[in-house]
């Protein structure tokens, strides 16, 4: 009877350890709660405020999803990971997805198995060196002593960068920013290297920023966006939709305070009635309630709301939009038709 | 007249294996080693499953491919164009370096605090327990972390060793301390072979042989002394024969050291032992040794006092009994705990990623699983390099045990 019992049991476990991964939106419905992964902390893009809730650029795309789909921007659990565990917690469904600073490239998308949904934040690995140094260019960077994140493709970039302009220099391998910061500020590493909005946003934090300066090269192409594990496309479809609409958002002029009146009827443009769901059936497509974008969007604002409010050049990061600009003003913000 | 006849024949029935004692214990070892199996069979094929759910293969050829990033402390030649597999050598050869500085500065330390932690001075032997205390009592981790956070934030940057107002300055122009690590003269040979390996080998096997040497000349003074009752008196002798012919192979060979220099960002030339290195190494040290310390203590205090006490009646000096009496059995004591102590130095040395210091946790488990992708290969490799250094140190510390041991007649 017991042995029975045990072996039922055993087989059991073996059953639900080996069965097929369940669509990840009925999953999240049932938990009621979205786990996103964000880094351990990047000042703008994803950190706790002082009162322990995370905010940020990418956290708002985070909130977005959650609104869309359980209808509570709140309802996000934020996993904190490193460069290091990003990946492990993405593939092991400890987290449903990524919104973490993370650089789209072939083989994280081929070989490791994900799917980038888009792009929301175009970046480019840059320098920051204390000015008393009197470094003006990254050319004059030779023998360096460089802290550098591991696991990353700035890690990468560096070992090419130097190697192509026969330079030689010092990698200090650290694991989170906070440590960058620290042996950077102690001089224990002459330069530190990482995307250029994460410099800005790291040196927003200094009490002296204006005695560091970011070195004109912009040495890679950094996009960064959400990301996905492959195989569950329905999901993807989600994720990807939700970052378009709140770039369509900022490009149709839909912003979180004319929301309301937009969503309520129907009017004369018949791609904010189609992403809004006052016409058409898209939120339908996707799985979801009419509604879903109009929640999406009032979560954070749209695109350019977000962007303002965490990045912006009226916060202490102050970056300009410059490539992240919608398309109609010169930008590379350009999300595919409602339709 | 009796006959004795056989008692019946008794036949095996199946019911035996539950309850005839000869055969139980068989019967459930083999139910376990069934259930044993089945349960390894079901992790395998459990992670088979999962991973061709993620449509990933086991595969090892990323070991082959271009690892694509630099590693700043190498033992052997490495670029960014290396291949994983030569990243991982550099990060086991980092690992072994950390684990071999380790155990020999914890075994010093750690006898110097046993012994101290006996002594009859009041005052010393209750520092040393303060110490022990301590040590053994704060996880591992936060004492490299600490170590690390004192090297960076105390210590000035090379930049404040340059200019006519510097506030620091080079100890005797020769050994500079900052906050990116130590960096001492190196030794180099103008006029040897080529390779640097060979000319440190040449050097080492001099000096091995000159110890020998030395052996062959104490033997024979403790055979004179045994013929005769009177020692010789060799030290001079054996200094000469251990410092001379290993000078004069240095000499030849054109020895000299290379001071650092401080050139744009750092210190060029000599030799550079970085802060995690130290910061690792101190830390791993201190910790272990505070244990090895006790182990020592226990050994000594497992020896009789009537031991000391029969020495001294026969005449001995307190220095001699110890070295004499006290120690040789008292390592049989030491020695067994001594190696697992080893073995935990060796294990915690992965702690090493706290400091950004590239052992084999860094390289192979850190950065190749990271750009590759591969978890469970990269760490099954990592476990496997683990047990082979961590037998490799079991098994040549038996070796020593086994020569120490009493030889029981």
């Amino acid at each position: 009877m017991n042995k029975s019992v045990f072996i039922g049991a055993l087989t059991a476990a073996g059953l639900a350890a080996a069965a097929a991964p369940a669509a990840t939106l009925d999953e999240v419905k049932e938990r009621g709660v979205l786990n996103c992964g964000v880094s351990t902390g990047v000042p703008g893009f994803e950190a706790p405020n002082a009162d322990g809730e995370w905010e940020g650029f990418d956290v708002d795309v985070c909130r977005a999803v959650a609104a869309a789909v359980l209808d509570d921007a709140k309802a996000v659990e934020f996993v904190p990971t490193t460069g290091k565990t990003r990946f492990t917690a993405l593939a092991s469904g400890e987290v449903d997805m990524l919104s973490r600073v993370t650089t789209w490239t072939f083989s994280r998308d081929v070989d490791l198995k994900f799917e980038f949904v888009g792009v929301n934040y175009y970046d480019g690995q840059g320098f920051m060196v204390p000015k008393e140094l009197g470094v003006t260019s990254a050319t004059e960077l030779d023998g360096a002593t460089v802290c550098i994140q591991t696991g990353t493709t700035t890690e990468l970039n560096l070992a090419d960068y130097f190697r192509v302009n026969n330079m030689s220099y010092e990698p200090v391998p650290i694991e989170t920013q906070t440590e960058a910061q620290q042996q950077y500020l102690a001089g224990a590493c002459d330069v530190y290297t990482t995307d250029s909005s994460a410099l800005a946003s790291v040196r927003s934090s200094f009490a002296d920023a204006s005695a560091h300066t970011i070195l004109p090269e912009i040495i890679s192409k950094e996009p960064l966006g959400p990301l996905v594990r492959h195989g569950d496309n329905e999901w993807g479809d989600i994720v990807r939709w939700t970052l378009n609409a709140l770039i369509a958002a900022e490009e149709l002029g839909v912003t979180s305070a004319n929301i309301g009146e937009l969503s309520a009827a129907a009017g004369d443009n018949p791609e904010i009635n189609r992403l809004l769901g006052t016409e058409g059936n898209l939120g339908e497509m996707l799985g979801l309630d009419a509604q879903w974008a109009v929640r999406a969007i009032s979560a954070g604002g749209n695109f350019g709301e977000s962007f303002e409010r965490h990045i912006g050049e009226n916060t202490p990061i102050g970056l300009a939009r410059g490539l992240n600009a919608q398309w109609t003003a010169g930008g590379l913000m350009y999300s595919p038709p409602f339709r | 007249m009796t006959t004795l006849s056989d008692p019946p024949k008794e036949s095996f029935r199946l019911s035996m294996l539950l309850y005839d004692t000869r055969y139980r214990s068989m019967t459930i070892q083999v139910i376990a080693l069934i259930g044993f199996s089945a349960f390894v069979w079901w992790l395998i094929g459990n992670t088979a499953q999962n991973m061709a759910a993620l449509g990933k293969t086991l595969s090892f050829r990323f070991l082959w491919e271009p690892a694509g990033y630099d590693i700043n402390q190498r033992l052997i030649e490495y670029s960014s164009q290396s291949s994983h597999f030569r990243a991982a050598m550099v990060g086991v050869l980092n690992t072994l370096v950390i684990a071999v500085l380790g155990c020999a500065l914890a075994t010093v330390l750690g006898i110097i605090i046993g012994v101290l932690r006996l002594s009859r001075n009041w005052i010393v032997a209750r520092i040393m327990t303060v110490y022990v205390e301590m040590f053994r009592n704060v996880p591992v981790l936060l004492w490299i972390v600490l170590a690390m956070a004192i090297m960076i934030e105390t210590q000035p940057a090379p930049r404040a060793f340059k200019g006519d107002d510097a506030t620091a300055s080079m100890i005797f122009d020769a050994v500079a301390i900052t906050n990116r690590g130590v960096f001492v003269p190196a030794p180099s040979f103008t006029s040897g072979f080529a390779s640097t390996g060979l000319n440190w080998l040449i050097v080492l096997l001099v000096f091995a042989a000159s110890i020998f040497v030395v052996r062959l000349v104490r033997a024979r003074a403790t055979a004179t002394q045994e013929a005769t009752g009177i020692r010789p008196t060799t030290w001079y002798l054996q200094l000469g024969l251990l410092i001379v012919p290993t000078a004069i192979v240095l000499l030849v060979m054109g020895l000299q050291w290379t001071s650092p220099e401080l050139k744009g960002f750092n210190f060029k030339g000599g030799l550079h032992l970085r802060n995690s290195l130290i910061a690792l190494w101190l830390a791993l040290s201190l910790y272990t040794a505070a244990f090895i310390a006790e182990n020592v203590r226990s050994g000594i205090m497992a020896i009789s006092k009537g031991q000391s006490e029969a020495a001294g009646a026969l005449g001995l000096r307190p220095n001699r009994i110890m070295s004499l009496v006290v120690l040789p059995q008292a390592l049989r004591v030491i020695i067994p705990p001594l190696i697992s102590q080893y073995l935990n130095l060796t294990k915690n040395s992965s702690l090493a990623i706290a400091v950004g210091y590239m052992d084999i946790t860094g390289t192979l488990m850190g950065i190749s699983l990271n750009q590759t992708g591969r978890e469970l290969e990269t760490l099954l490799l990592g476990m496997l390099i683990y047990l082979t250094i961590s037998l490799l140190i079991s098994a040549a510390m038996n070796v020593y045990n086994a020569r120490m041991q009493l030889v029981e007649r």
